[in-house]
C-alpha cells in the first residue's frame, strides 16, 4: 500500500512494539502530527519542552528496558533535545530522536529553522541517519532501533527532512537486519571466562565491582546468583544500584566519591576485582596511581572501549554480561563443593568488610528539630511499594538516595550518572510513569534542578501521570555549596537561591497537590498524605540547609582517603 | 610513535567526519588522513598516520572499531605494509639552481609537470620518508608550494585485504 513518508515512519515505530512517545510539533514534523492526528495505536505525549520529552524518552527506556523514542521539529527543537541526548549516551540507554528537518533542497541554505543536528549531536550519539528517499525509511529505522539496543546500547538520531515526509511510497519492513560493519560481541569466550572462575577460586579478598551494565543487560539475577554462591562482596556504582539486593549481607553498597566506607576500604585493600559493566569513572576510582593497589582485575563489558581506558586489566572479556554471569554460574555448579570451600576460606574477609561496615556505616546525625534530608530518604524507602520506581536530579538529594535507599531491584533507580544533568529527574519520572501507570513513581529533586523541568508538572496533570515530586529543599545549590564550603573557605558564590518558592502554590497553579514538611514530625505524615493521593503531588521538605554528603573523596585524593565528618 | 592505520568504512554519508570527530574529540593527533574509494562498491579506504603509546592506540583502534560504519582496522605500524606518499612541489629555478633541481629530480626518480622561466613544479613519489628527503634538498633553493597527499598503505606479500 501507497502511503506518505510520516505514514511510513509510524507504521515503523508500530512494527517496532513502540506504544508510547513523547513529541513536541512544529513546522518540519507538521506532517508526522497530521498522521498522528488518526493513528490510534501510538500513544503521544506532549511535554512542555523538547529536553523534557527526551528525558522522559529517556526514563521510560530506563524503567522499562526498551527503546524510547522522542520526537522534535528542526531546528530549536532540534537543539533542545541535545541536553536530554547527551546523558543518555553516557549512559548507554537505548532511544531512537526522530527530528524534523528542513527539505533536502534546501538543506545547507541556511534555511528558517534549519541546524545539523547530525553534526551536533555526533559525539553524543551511538550513532544517526539522515533519510535522503522515501524508500530508505524503512531500513533506517529498523537499523537506528537495532542499534539503539543492542552491544552497548546508546540513543541514535534519525534526521527526517519535510519532503520525505510527503513523499509518496510503499510500506514494506524488513524482517531482520544485517550490518556487515556492525557486529557487537555478545558470548563472552568460553576460555576466558574459565580463567576467569580460576583467578575468582584463588582470590582472598575478591570483590564484585559492578555498573549500570549489569542493570542494562538484564543480568542481576545471575550476578545475585553468582555472588551468593561464591560469598564475593558486591559494591555498585550509582548507575549500578539495584543490579543486587541492597539489603543482602553482601552489598557493600555504592563506592567511589560518595561510596560507602566498607565499599571503599574493600576495594582498596581487594586482590581481585571482578569488574562487572562498570568502566572505572574518575568519581569511581579517585586518584588512578593508588587505585586498588594489591587487586588483579577481571574486566567484564560488552565495549571494548572501556577495558584498558583508564586502568590496567589482567583479564578482559567482551561480551554480553548476562551471557558471561552465565557461563560462571555454570563453572560454579559444576564444582560445588570447591565452591563451598572458597566460600567458607573467605571468612576471614567477611570478617574484615563488617569490622569496617561497623567502624564507618553510613550516618547522620539526627535531629528533633530539624529535618535531616537523609531522614526523609529512610522514610521514603520504609513507606513507599516495593516495586516503587525513584528517579533523582542532580545534586546532594541524589547522592542521599543513593546512600540511604538502599534498592533492591534493578530499573527502579533512574539518574543520571555519566553527566549529571540537572532538570533530569521530573521527567524521567514522568516517561516511567507513562510506562507504569499503575506503580508508585517518585522523583527526588533539590530545589535547584527540579525548577529546570517544572513546566512539566502541567504534562504530568493533563497526562493524569501521578508522579510524587519530592523536594529537599535547602534553598542552596547544595551540592556546589558543599565544595564552597570545603574547598573554597564558604565563599557561596551564587549557590544561595535567595527566593524562596512558595511549592504548594506551584502546585496548585498546575492542578496538583502540594504538601510541606517543616519539622522531622512532620515528615511521615506529609509522605503519607502525598502517596495517598492520586494524582501528581508535591511533597516540600525544608531540610538542614548546609548539611553535607559524606563520606566524601576529595577530587584527586585516593579512595580510601575519605573524609567521615568535617 | 607514529602509527598507521588502514581503515576500511562504509561510505556512508558522514563517515568522514565521524572519524575525523572521533579525533579530535578524545584528543588523538592526526598526522595525515588519505580516503578514497575501493575496488568494492560502497567501500572506502582511509590511511590515517597517528602518533600515540600503546595505550593511546589501543583505545583509538577500539574506538574507531566502535563507529558503525567502519568495517576493518589494520595497524601496518610493524613493517607488514608499503606506505607511499605523492607530493606535487612548485620550486625556485632560476639562472643555475634550474640544473641543481633537475638534479635532484633525476636522483630522487621525480619528474617534472610543469615547467616556467623560473620555476619547476615536481611530482614525487615514495615512502614519507623520501619526500621529506627531496624536500630537504630542494628548500634552499625556495620552495614556492607543496601539496602532500598523506600517506597510503598497502599489506606486503600475496594476501589481499578485500575492498
Ligand atoms: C544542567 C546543570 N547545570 C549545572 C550543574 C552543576 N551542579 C551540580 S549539582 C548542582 C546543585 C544542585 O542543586 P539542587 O538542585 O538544589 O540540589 P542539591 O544539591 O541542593 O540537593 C549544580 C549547580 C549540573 N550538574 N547540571
Amino acid at each position: 500500500m501507497k502511503m506518505n513518508g510520516a505514514r511510513i515512519m509510524l507504521e515503523c515505530l508500530k512494527k517496532e512494539g513502540v506504544d508510547t512517545v513523547f513529541g513536541y510539533p512544529g513546522g518540519t514534523v507538521i506532517n508526522i502530527y497530521d498522521e498522528l492526528f488518526s493513528f490510534k495505536e501510538i500513544r503521544h505525549i506532549l511535554p512542555r519542552h523538547e529536553q523534557a520529552g527526551t528525558h522522559a524518552a529517556d526514563g521510560y527506556a530506563r524503567a522499562t528496558g526498551k527503546v524510547g523514542v522522542a520526537i522534535a521539529t528542526s531546528g530549536p527543537g532540534a537543539t533542545n533535545t541535545v541536553t536530554a541526548i547527551a546523558p543518555a549516551y553516557m549512559d548507554s540507554i537505548p532511544m531512537v530522536i526522530v527530528t524534523g528537518q528542513v527539505p533536502t533542497a534546501l538543506i545547507g541554505n541556511d534555511a528558517f529553522q534549519e541546524v545539523d543536528i547530525i553534526g551536533i549531536t555526533r559525539p553524543c550519539t551511538k550513532h544517526s541517519f539522515l533519510i535522503r528517499d522515501v524508500k530508505d525509511i524503512a531500513m533506517i529505522m529498523k537499523k537506528a532501533f537495532y542499534i539503539a539496543r543492542t552491544g552497548r546500547p546508546g540513543p541514535v538520531l534519525v534526521d527526517f527532512p519535510k519532503d520525505i515526509q510527503v513523499a509518496m511510497g510503499e510500506f514494506a519492513y524488513p524482517d531482520s537486519v544485517e550490518i556487515r560493519s556492525y557486529k557487537p560481541t555478545v558470548e563472552g569466550h568460553p576460555r576466558q571466562v574459565e580463567k576467569a572462575f580460576k583467578m575468582i577460586l584463588e582470590s582472598h579478598r575478591p570483590v564484585l565491582y559492578v555498573g549500570g551494565g549489569v542493570v542494562l543487560g538484564d543480568a542481576s539475577e545471575q550476578l545475585t546468583s553468582l555472588a551468593r554462591n561464591l560469598g564475593i562482596p558486591v559494591t555498585t556504582t550509582l548507575m549500578g544500584l539495584g543490579s543486587f539486593p541492597g539489603d543482602d549481607p553482601l552489598s557493600l553498597g555504592m563506592l567511589g566519591m560518595h561510596g560507602a566506607y566498607c565499599a571503599n576500604m574493600a576495594m582498596t585493600h581487594s586482590d581481585l576485582i571482578i569488574a562487572v559493566g562498570s568502566r572505572f569513572d574518575d568519581r569511581v576510582t579517585g586518584k588512578l596511581a593508588t587505585f586498588a593497589p594489591h587487586a588483579k582485575i577481571i574486566h567484564v563489558d560488552v565495549d571494548p572501549t572501556s577495558i584498558k581506558k583508564n586502568v590496567r586489566v589482567d583479564l578482559p572479556i567482551v561480551g554480553d554480561v548476562r551471557d558471561v554471569l552465565t557461563q560462571m554460574l555454570k563453572l560454579t555448579d559444576k564444582v560445588k563443593d570447591k565452591a563451598a570451600e572458597y566460600v567458607s576460606a573467605l571468612s576471614p574477609w567477611h570478617e574484615e568488610i563488617s569490622d569496617w561496615k561497623e567502624k564507618h556505616p553510613l550516618s547522620y546525625k539526627s535531629s528533633t528539630t530539624i529535618i535531616k534530608p537523609q531522614f526523609v530518604i529512610q522514610k521514603l524507602r520504609e513507606l513507599s511499594d516495593e516495586d516503587a520506581i525513584i528517579s533523582t536530579d542532580v545534586g546532594q538529594h541524589q547522592m542521599w538516595t543513593a546512600q540511604f535507599f538502599k534498592f533492591n531491584r534493578p530499573r527502579t533507580l533512574l539518574t543520571s550518572g555519566g553527566l549529571g544533568t540537572m532538570g533530569y529527574g521530573l521527567p524521567a519520572a514522568m516517561g516511567a510513569q507513562a510506562a507504569f501507570p499503575g506503580r508508585q513513581v517518585i522523583t527526588i529533586c533539590g530545589d535547584g534542578g527540579v525548577q529546570m523541568n517544572i513546566q512539566e508538572m502541567a504534562t504530568l496533570v493533563q497526562n493524569k501521570l501521578p508522579v510524587k515530586i519530592v523536594i529537599l529543599n535547602n534553598n542552596f545549590l547544595g551540592m556546589v555549596r558543599q565544595w564552597q564550603e570545603l574547598f573554597f573557605d564558604k565563599r557561596y558564590s551564587q549557590t544561595c537561591m535567595e527566593l524562596p518558592i512558595d511549592y504548594i502554590k506551584l502546585a496548585d497553579a498546575y492542578g496538583a497537590k502540594g504538601f510541606l514538611a517543616t519539622k522531622p514530625d512532620d515528615v511521615e505524615k506529609v509522605i503519607r498524605q502525598g502517596f495517598a493521593e492520586n494524582g501528581p503531588v508535591i511533597m516540600e521538605f525544608k531540610i538542614a540547609r548546609e548539611e553535607k554528603v559524606l563520606p566524601m573523596v576529595p577530587a584527586g585524593a585516593s579512595l580510601n582517603e575519605m573524609v567521615l565528618n568535617a | 610513535m607514529q602509527h598507521t592505520l588502514s581503515v576500511l568504512v562504509e561510505n556512508e554519508f558522514g563517515v568522514l567526519s565521524r572519524v575525523a570527530s572521533l579525533f579530535s574529540g578524545r584528543g588523538f593527533n592526526i598526522d595525515s588522513l588519505s580516503v578514497a574509494p575501493t575496488n568494492e562498491e560502497g567501500l572506502s579506504r582511509m590511511t590515517i598516520v597517528t602518533r600515540g603509546d600503546d595505550k593511546i592506540l589501543e583505545q583509538i583502534n577500539k574506538q574507531l572499531n566502535k563507529l558503525i560504519d567502519v568495517l576493518k582496522v589494520i595497524d601496518f605500524t610493524d613493517g607488514s605494509g608499503i606506505e607511499r606518499e605523492m607530493a606535487l612541489i612548485k620550486v625556485t629555478a632560476e639562472d643555475e639552481s634550474r640544473a641543481e633541481v633537475l638534479r635532484i629530480v633525476d636522483i630522487f626518480r621525480a619528474k617534472i609537470i610543469d615547467v616556467t622561466p623560473k620555476s619547476y613544479t615536481i611530482e614525487a613519489t615514495g615512502n614519507p620518508l623520501k619526500i621529506d628527503a627531496i624536500l630537504d634538498l630542494l628548500r634552499p633553493l625556495g620552495l614556492k608550494e607543496l601539496v602532500r597527499t598523506g600517506s597510503v598503505t598497502i599489506g606486503r606479500g600475496a594476501k589481499g585485504w578485500k575492498g
